[in-house]
């Protein structure tokens, strides 16, 4: 497993030379019906702001920590990335043009994701930029995609509070993760005490603070709220606390290597997840993360996001084939990875739409467009620049893959900025 | 006039070096490159502040502190305080629930400005406590440290530790301090525009200003009896202490002075990226500054600005051309230096080009005091050469450090 | 905090977290026992130990995922398997760097730090290059999955179980094996003094090449054990560094002993402070007695007398 791994930190599309041929020869068939219907138009109508568009290539820049702690969790988001780039390709393009990418390291530190971002945008002139994280290093790029008039493309789950016109936020904010899974849990599952527990930084804070405020509405009680710093691995005393209040839900929102240790040593104190006493309801495992964690160790927790790999659609049927054919056999889909190849796509529309890579346009085009081949099934750009997106709700299977046990009938709204909830 | 000691001083071999060195910031540096490279170059400059503070403090008096980030970060955090006020005008911050605090605060239900960040209104108090902060907190360890004589690992450690405190406290305590995404988005200082190209421009040339101002006061000191005392520190405390010089005070001093140098560096690192985060703050942060000391040569405080420029230049060319080996040519380059080079760039020169150097002007004539020809080198002597540098600092051996 | 509980559920409460501070103060003994032979006994400044024990992680890994291909019989047994395993590739690798690196800087302490941390920026890459950014998940035998229920409220985990049996051997035999042994006469005879020691006839760059090489495999054998608490990704072992050198010089860098008492102080003020504060501060509490303690007594808490 290895060796696949390293092909996906490397910058050329590795393993994809057999779906290269496929859609190629796709390609080459779709290409003679668009070259058919309209004539490529010319680069001076279309880029009027000093893009780097020729007359048949348009370059975007990829931006994400492939070196450092995150690359871990970044890696996914790459490779989806990658593979929505070459997929719209071989299908003509944008407008005509083969997207070049320019692929840079963010390395895990804020400081380098500024700097690459102004690389980006000042240097290479990338039509849109496909990239950052964590909020740090989104909140680190803000001020340089707002002040050169870029686009960026975010694909993680965050914390919402934030709406700039020059970002699309492809993953769900916090409230379209948080209130579903909250009243899923009172509902079904007649939860009545919750204990909320996150790693110390901004996006579960913010996430835990929604919960709160919801859980408080209801008129349910949360026993207990704690945060434990980035790469802490011992949790042993706060499973004691745990196990002193008995919460009927343990409302987890830790990340990265704490995960691990978390899961871990949860299951070695004896608290069996498939009992669901408590149970545990999570915002922060996808299968990426299970992959590390194990998934003997977290059998029967919930999850809230609006993808999961095992979901059952033609869409996502096909994606998943293609990412597996790009990337490996043994390569899992968590949620971010998912949000991230919808990057690109929402992109390529918003352009085709606006007619034009001007950035300015682009973003005039955006809200509303819909995506229906999309993965998760169906997505649309909000006024607000996020997606309206499905919560649904997976339960742990020991092979590491998610069970749909829920879904919300419709579309959540993103509100970013939750009244009632700050 | 030509015999006025400036102009001798500049006229001399270690002169010229100061000379070269302003001619490549000032005028090949902004010539070459654009404004976008420029700024990072700027960038570079503000760790040299750091880097000239371990000089006088590590290469120097022997005192190897692995938390000079946190006086970099601290430095930074205040003069970042002060201009995320300014940004956080009522009108800019309309649509929070309280307008006119930072945006931060605000997503922490924090609904009055803290007390602690109000003095940070003032630009004076903000520049006072750009350096007041840093130096405030190096007195307290110092204090507590030198005077129990702490040193060498042990001192290194305990430096180390306070960096992890000090990171998990910003970061835990997010509605004051921005948490880990740290205090960003900042966007005027007094009204001007720091994030254009011209504003990033003239911010360089001031930051090349200022690191003369610090270079200077680091040589000043280097010359004096206090640089020597320290020197002698180094390599024999105890004579030095049964001299009846108090040791745990000319330590305190030092590591005071390089607290101040890597608090202005942090202020100018605020001013020209535009924001300031814990991650200035941790080991790992603190570490870089150390070998960037080590690369350029840890007892030339003009090595440590080229060893700043070079080793930054390197991450940024290797992470842009291979961005998974850079780790690894980063890594055999800090092993590289230590194993190979113990004296770094400088001693790299100092063994190689200075005997070049030294033919080469030996032949040239007696010119007049003109400036501009480097032929005016050789006005000296070898002896009078030997008075310029210091033979405490040539037969320093590094392995008491 | 303690209203509306029971008398016999504050009791199994307290007995629980007295176990959670005992399996804290084991990984920190195992974290620190490599260290301070390396750091306390030679004076050289291994910032690399964290990759150290992510190799022995690795390791563990690997072991693991060929008895699960052509062992599966004997899978349960596959850890004891594993520790050697790690303690023998981390010796090894501890024993070449010890050869390229270390033994040109004796004299320098602070420049091993140096030589070191690049020493660990290489093994991350490397570890990033060879099994992939992400954590990889290492797959324990049933046995060792799971708690050993007590009362209906005092469960003790089983692996926290096995880390303290692992970390209470490897003291014992690291005690025997520096004082009560030829081998261990050595090495303190060339700690203490150098030239005497070789005036005497002792090899002394063979004991040293030993001695990091032992510190070395301990911290493999840490790592193995820790792969059943914690994570197994590239970066993971910087979060050990600053616990363990804490640890170290907390106790007195030159005293075995110094390090399990200093190790048994840290783990229970830590477990203690979170159970009744929350994380991120009882962290910043720990951390902040640790280094007034130190500023207070920087020799350590138990001090070898020598001239200084």
């Amino acid at each position: 497993m290895g060796t696949t791994d390293s092909t996906a930190n490397g910058r050329s599309f590795g393993k994809g030379t057999g779906l290269r041929k496929k859609l190629m020869t796709l390609a080459a068939s779709m290409m003679l019906a668009t070259s058919a219907q309209a004539a490529t138009p010319p680069t001076s109508e279309v880029n009027t702001t000093g893009l780097a568009v020729t007359d048949d290539t348009v370059k975007v820049g990829i931006l994400h920590s492939i070196t450092g702690t995150m690359a871990i969790s970044e890696i996914g988001s790459v490779q989806a990335e990658k593979l929505a780039i070459e997929q719209i390709n071989a299908s003509g393009g944008v407008l005509g043009r083969q997207i070049e990418f320019v692929q840079e390291d963010g390395a895990s530190d804020w400081p380098t994701f500024a700097e690459k971002s102004r690389k980006l945008l000042r240097q290479d002139n990338v039509a849109a930029i496909f990239g950052a994280w964590t909020s740090a290093s989104r909140k680190a790029i803000l001020p340089v995609i707002e002040q050169f008039n870029g686009m960026l493309y975010y694909p993680t789950f965050y914390e919402g509070l934030e709406q700039s016109p020059n970002v699309i936020y492809t993953g769900q904010e916090a409230t379209q993760q948080i209130l579903a899974s909250i009243d899923w849990a009172v509902e079904e599952k007649g939860a009545k005490t919750f204990y909320l527990l996150g790693s110390d930084y901004i996006w579960p804070r913010t996430s835990n603070k929604i919960a709160r405020k919801h859980i408080d509405k209801l008129g349910l009680k949360v026993v207990g709220e704690e945060y434990y710093p980035l790469g802490h691995t011992q949790f042993n005393s706060v499973i004691n606390k745990i196990k002193l209040r008995k919460p009927d839900v343990i409302f987890a929102s830790v990340v990265g290597g704490s995960n691990v240790a978390f899961y871990k040593q949860m299951k070695a104190a004896g608290i069996d997840f498939t009992k669901e006493s408590p149970l545990l309801l999570t915002i922060s495992v996808t299968e990426d993360e299970i992959r590390g964690i194990g998934g003997e160790n977290v059998e029967g927790i919930y999850a809230s996001m609006k993808y999961f790999q095992s979901l059952d659609n033609p869409n996502n049927q096909e994606f998943v084939a293609a990412f597996k054919e790009a990337w490996g056999d043994d390569m899992v889909i968590g949620d971010v990875t998912q949000a991230a190849y919808l990057g690109p796509w929402l992109w390529k529309m918003a352009v085709e739409k606006a007619g034009s890579f001007d950035v300015d346009k682009v973003r005039e085009a955006s809200p509303g467009i819909e995506f229906t081949k999309a993965p998760e099934g169906y997505v649309r750009i909000h006024e607000n620049h996020h997606l309206w997106s499905k919560t649904r709700i997976g339960n742990a299977q020991r092979n590491g893959q998610y069970k749909v046990v829920y879904e919300t009938e419709d579309l959540m709204e993103p509100d970013p900025f939750p009244e009632g909830y700050q | 006039m030509k015999d006025s000691p400036v102009v001798k001083w500049f006229a001399s071999r270690e002169g010229l070096y100061y000379l070269a060195l302003a001619l490549l910031l000032v005028v090949v540096l902004p010539v070459m490159l654009d404004a976008f490279r420029l700024n990072m170059v700027g960038k570079y400059l503000t760790y040299a502040f750091v880097a000239i503070g371990l000089v006088m403090c590590w290469g120097k008096a022997g005192i190897l502190s692995l938390g000079q980030g946190v006086f970099f970060g601290l430095g930074g955090y205040c003069m970042a305080m002060y201009l995320k006020l300014e940004a956080s005008t009522p009108e800019a911050t309309a649509i929070q629930s309280t307008p006119g605090i930072p945006d931060f605060m605000d997503w922490n239900q924090i609904t009055a400005l803290p007390w602690f960040w109000e003095p940070f209104n003032s630009f004076a108090f903000t520049l006072i406590a750009v350096i007041g902060v840093p130096v405030l907190l190096a007195l307290i360890i110092g204090v507590a440290m030198f005077t129990r004589r702490v040193g060498g690992v042990y001192f290194a450690i305990i430096t180390q530790a306070i960096a992890a405190i000090l990171t998990i406290l910003i970061i835990g305590q997010q509605g004051y301090t921005g948490g880990i995404n740290g205090i960003t988005d900042l966007r005027t200082l007094m009204g001007w525009d720091i994030r254009t190209d011209e504003a990033k421009t003239a911010l360089y040339f001031v930051t090349v200003a200022l690191l003369f101002v610090c270079l200077f006061a680091a040589r000043l000191i280097q010359k004096r009896k206090l640089g020597r005392i320290l020197v002698a520190m180094n390599t024999q405390e105890n004579r030095v202490r049964f001299s009846g010089y108090d040791v745990a005070a000319f330590k305190i001093f030092v590591f005071c002075l390089a607290a101040a140098f890597a608090g202005i560096g942090g202020a100018l690192f605020t001013l020209s990226v535009g924001f300031m985060s814990p991650s200035f703050i941790g080991i790992v942060a603190s570490i870089e500054m150390v070998i960037f000391c080590a690369l350029g040569g840890r007892l030339s405080i003009l090595g440590a600005v080229y060893g700043a420029l070079l080793v930054n230049a390197a991450k940024s060319g290797f992470s842009e051309s291979f961005p998974e080996l850079w780790p690894f040519a980063m890594g055999a380059l800090f092993i590289g230096v230590v194993l190979a080079f113990p004296n770094g760039l400088a001693g790299l020169y100092q063994t190689y080009v200075m005997p070049l150097e030294e033919r080469l002007f030996r032949r040239k004539p007696k010119t007049d005091g003109s400036q501009k020809a480097k032929a005016t080198a050789p006005a000296q002597t070898p002896g009078e050469r030997g008075k310029e540098y210091d033979p405490l600092i040539d037969q320093y051996s590094p392995e008491k450090s | 905090m303690f209203d509306g509980y029971t008398t016999s559920e504050l009791m199994s409460i307290f007995a629980m977290q007295g176990f959670a501070g005992l399996s804290l103060f084991s990984v920190f003994v195992l974290m620190a026992l490599g260290l301070a032979i390396i750091f306390g006994q030679m004076g050289v400044i291994n910032m690399a130990h964290g990759e150290f024990m992510i190799l022995g992680a690795y390791t563990t890994y690997l072991t693991s995922s060929a008895f699960q291909s052509y062992l599966p019989g004997l899978f349960g047994g596959y850890f004891f398997v594993a520790m050697l395993f790690a303690f023998l590739v981390c010796a090894a690798l501890g024993a070449f760097v010890e050869w390229a690196m270390v033994r040109h800087l004796y004299r320098r302490p602070l420049d091993t730090l140096l030589a070191t941390w690049g020493l660990s920026l290489i093994l991350q890459q490397a570890y990033r290059t060879i099994f992939g950014a992400r954590e990889v998940g290492v797959t324990l035998p049933d046995w060792m999955m799971g708690s050993i229920q007590v009362t209906d409220m005092v469960d003790l985990p089983i692996n926290g179980l096995f880390v303290m049996i692992i970390a209470l051997s490897i003291a014992i035999a690291v005690y025997f094996l520096m004082y009560r042994s030829g081998w261990g006469k050595k090495v303190r005879a060339v700690v203490q003094n150098r030239p005497m020691a070789e005036a005497v006839g002792i090899n002394s760059a063979g004991v040293d090449r030993a001695t990091f090489a032992l510190g070395c495999g301990i911290a493999g054998i840490a790592g193995a054990a820790f792969t059943m608490i914690g994570s197994t990704g590239p970066s993971s072992g910087q979060a050990y560094i600053v616990d363990t050198f804490l640890v170290v010089v907390f106790g007195g860098a030159q005293s075995l002993i110094g390090t399990i008492v200093s190790a048994f102080g840290i783990s229970q003020a830590q477990s203690t402070l979170e159970f009744f504060l929350s994380g991120s501060m009882a962290k910043v509490l720990t951390l902040l007695v640790v280094v007034g303690i130190l500023m207070l007594r920087p020799e350590g808490l138990m001090a070898l007398k020598i001239r200084r």
